[in-house]
């Protein structure tokens, strides 16, 4: 029961990357694709009717990790109190600025707004990659089962690391290019003209950035964590996730070249996939390392819910989410195609 | 100030200003699918653009209050772990059953159609746009239901058992939900949720009025708001305040006795109207006392007896008292007012003078902000009186917090939502206003119907 619930919560947060990650993307890169006051609009459409319900999936995951694994979600969210509290003020701050963008006339106040978007989405795929390196390196957990994290402290991963060191630093700079990367991808998809042209452009960059600090994050993991590799060798299948990971960057690449913008998306979908899971499979069985002397690793096991509770919310859960997937379908369907410059179609 | 007192005064800050917008849009859902469905009935075209402009417009409002409801709602999930991590380790198997449901069940649906509501309009066949309104309406009171039934765990924990490590398990999944404190709460609180919408709406009403401008919104939404505002008052009142408060005297019978400032217990209890609660002296000061009316109120016959806050030990009183007696007076006080202005404005409308009465316009243009007030107030009427409990009898407040959280982190974060929100107000003063007034459009109306035509 406890490994359904593990992958049940892996698979939300990965649907949460690959779809709130192209709207993050978008956000990132937003200043440099689009110029103009039409050309920023256009890319804004683009993400308007599909954004709002991409930030559920994360919603959705955390109320499921918490009813699944309270003991986990009161050790970890206490213990990350503080990056925690600033990814919500950059949410507020994001979700305000895509809305007030569209309710101001004035060139001044858009601007302001273009530039809160563009920099809160950013960051926030920053913090999102330096959490998950946070997770696969290990918190210093106590004797009580809790534990706090500064912001940082020496930038090294020993025994009392911060949020911040160089191995989640990494982590948070290559999340930042490879949504980069999957923002653009979906830009070039879903927008004509020079918007189109301009990520076209950029995804090729973007793609040799992602792809050499992938490649780098490996033996970075290795370092950080040497049992994830213990974890791997003893699981041989396990080695095909990153083998996935590098099959769709190479298929990203060969589509990029010819020009096809739906597999390029596609393929990008599966390689940050691909990527995310693999980091959860490095960490399974257990489900919050730790680091240093007093640490104990926190397993499924302890952090699980009562049985009843688990198999009424498995009940519950598939019917939930198919529905899920049935909006988004609908949803996706309708807004389907390309969004022209002047379209007024997405206008609300 | 230590860590628990922050905790608290962030999750009391932080919950009362996000539900200042839901209770607006749960509201607005239904008036938007009222205002839908008269479009999609009749037959003249001009009244149907008319309903339909007036959708477009709400809904547009709708999205900018969904909005702020959205993003300040994401922290009270989150702070369930990040600030109550004692409380989350041992009930997240009951409440965050709920709160995981919500996100799944209601979420996804409102968030979806949203979209569609807003940015589907050309797009869908209109029998699909008003599905959409209504499935927005729909989701957006299912997720108040699921969020009532975690405070309603807390208020009156039902279908559980606790283990021997202080973990809290579910028991019976249908008792969780038909909880009967739930479904009383959630009806007490959907009619409040509408009666915050209906005097919204009649006050942007009252404003078109008011201002003499051109065109029939000023009427529509003065009408709908004035209808919805008598119905949802009237059922504010009886029966879902009557059926919660006997309840609540049943279950909390403490609560009941701090909120109507009974310190000894009484034949023919009688019911105070006005007073400030003598904390020292246990007596009302300056009391203005209506004779066995509380006792009629809560068993129906004016002789029972109620019992007093002296049947209870001091040390389980609720730690604030006064702030107690005085929302649950403020609630009532303002529910009064609202069921008189309603009355009377609906029997103006029903004579057909409404429109030009304007005397009559003037307190409900400035009665909108009332309702949210009233609301406010009864949440902190339900949550004062749970104290000192976190999970009413069984986990006191005090054992729930995130003890390893210090106050300093606290006090950065409090000052931190203080600034964000601030900042979010500002901005929603002016959006709602720069929307009330440029209104929907009325000098482009033969634009707007070729349009959608």
């Amino acid at each position: 029961m406890g490994t359904i619930w593990f992958w049940i919560v892996a698979l939300m947060l990965t649907a949460y990357v690959v779809f709130d990650g192209f709207d993050l993307g978008v956000g990132a890169v937003y200043l440099w694709v689009a110029r103009t006051e039409s050309e920023r609009s256009q890319a804004l459409r683009s993400i308007g009717p599909v954004w709002d319900g991409n930030e559920v999936w994360l919603i959705a995951a955390g109320g499921t990790l918490f009813f699944a694994f309270p003991l986990l979600y009161a050790t970890a969210f206490s213990g990350f109190y503080l990056p925690l509290m600033i990814v919500l003020w950059l949410i507020i701050l994001r979700g305000i600025s895509i809305e007030l963008r569209g309710h101001s006339s004035d060139p001044l106040w858009r601007t302001f707004f273009e530039a809160l978007f563009c920099v809160s989405s950013a960051l926030l795929t920053v913090f999102f990659g330096a959490a998950l390196a946070n997770v696969v390196r290990g918190v210093p957990i106590g004797a009580d089962g809790y534990f706090f994290l500064p912001l940082w402290t020496d930038f090294r991963t020993g025994d009392n690391p911060g949020i911040l060191d160089w191995y989640t630093v990494l982590g948070g700079v290559t999340a930042l290019t490879a949504l980069s990367l999957h923002g653009v991808l979906y830009l070039a998809m879903k927008t004509q003209g020079n918007v189109e042209e301009r990520a076209m452009q950029l995804s090729k960059y973007a793609w040799i950035a992602t792809a050499v600090l992938s490649a780098t994050g490996i033996p970075a993991t290795i370092l950080a964590r040497p049992a994830s590799l213990t974890h791997y060798l003893s699981h041989p299948i396990a080695f095909i996730f990153p083998f996935m990971a590098f099959a769709c960057l190479v298929v990203l690449r060969f589509s990029l070249s010819k020009g096809l913008q739906f597999s390029c998306f596609l393929a990008s979908c599966g390689y940050l996939s691909s990527m995310f899971l693999g980091a959860a499979f490095g960490i399974f069985p257990v489900i919050l390392p730790s680091v240093g002397i007093h640490g104990k690793d926190l397993t499924i096991d302890q952090a699980l819910s009562a049985p009843h509770t688990l198999r009424v919310g498995l009940v519950w859960w598939s019917v939930g989410i198919c529905l899920a997937v049935m909006y988004f379908c609908i949803v996706y369907r309708l807004f389907r195609g390309k969004v022209s410059v002047d379209d007024a179609s997405y206008e609300h | 100030m230590n860590a628990l007192t922050l905790d608290r005064i962030q999750f009391a800050f932080t919950i009362t200003y996000h539900y200042l917008f839901p209770q607006l849009t749960m509201g607005l859902a239904l008036l938007i699918v009222i205002l839908k469905t008269l479009a999609f009935r009749t037959s003249e075209a001009d009244v149907a653009q008319n309903y339909d402009s007036s959708a477009r417009f709400w809904g547009k409002l709708f999205a900018i209050n969904f909005l702020i409801g959205v993003v300040t709602g994401i922290p009270m999930e989150f702070q369930f772990g990040t600030n109550w991590a004692e409380f989350s380790r041992r009930t997240g198997g009951v409440i965050g059953m709920p709160l995981a449901m919500e996100g799944i069940f209601s979420f996804f649906l409102e968030s979806a159609f949203l979209g569609l509501l807003l940015f589907g309009e050309k797009r869908l066949s209109r029998r699909m746009h008003w599905l959409s309104a209504f499935l927005v309406f729909l989701g957006s009171w299912i997720s108040g239901f699921f969020i009532i039934v975690t405070n309603a765990f807390m208020q009156h924990p039902v279908g559980y058992r606790m283990l021997s490590n202080g973990q809290f398990e579910v028991t019976s999944f249908q008792d969780l939900l038909l909880n009967p404190w739930a479904w009383l709460e959630y009806a007490h609180n959907m009619c409040a949720a509408v009666v915050t919408a209906s005097f919204f709406m009649s006050a942007v009403g009252a404003l078109y009025l008011l201002q003499r401008r051109e065109g029939p919104y000023g009427r529509t939404f003065l009408r709908i708001g004035v209808i919805a505002g008598i119905i949802s008052c009237t059922a504010q009142v009886f029966p879902t305040g009557d059926l919660h408060g006997k309840y609540m005297a049943k279950h909390q019978p403490m609560a009941i006795a701090a909120m109507e400032g009974l310190f000894h217990s009484e034949k023919g209890a009688g019911m105070v109207l006005l007073g400030q609660p003598n904390y020292e002296t246990e007596t009302i000061d300056n009391p203005l006392v209506v004779n066995k009316v509380l006792s009629f109120l809560i068993y129906g016959t004016t002789s029972a007896e109620v019992e007093g806050l002296d049947q209870f030990p001091k040390d389980q009183w609720p730690s604030t008292l006064p702030l107690l007696f005085y929302s649950y007076h403020i609630m009532v006080g303002l529910g009064t007012w609202f069921g008189a202005l309603t009355g009377f404005s609906a029997l103006l409308l029903w004579r057909g003078k409404l429109y030009s009465s304007r005397w009559v316009l003037w307190p409900i243009l400035l009665s909108w902000p009332l309702p949210y007030i009233a609301t406010t107030a009864g949440w902190m009427t339900t949550e004062i009186g749970r104290q000192p409990w976190l999970v009413y009898g069984l986990i006191r407040t005090s054992q729930g917090y995130s003890s390893h959280v210090t106050a300093s982190n606290g006090l950065f974060t409090l000052l931190g939502f203080l600034g964000i929100y601030s900042l979010l107000s500002f901005l929603w003063v002016i959006l709602v206003y720069n929307h009330v007034q440029s209104g929907p459009p009325v000098a482009d109306r033969d634009r707007a119907i070729a349009l959608t035509a």
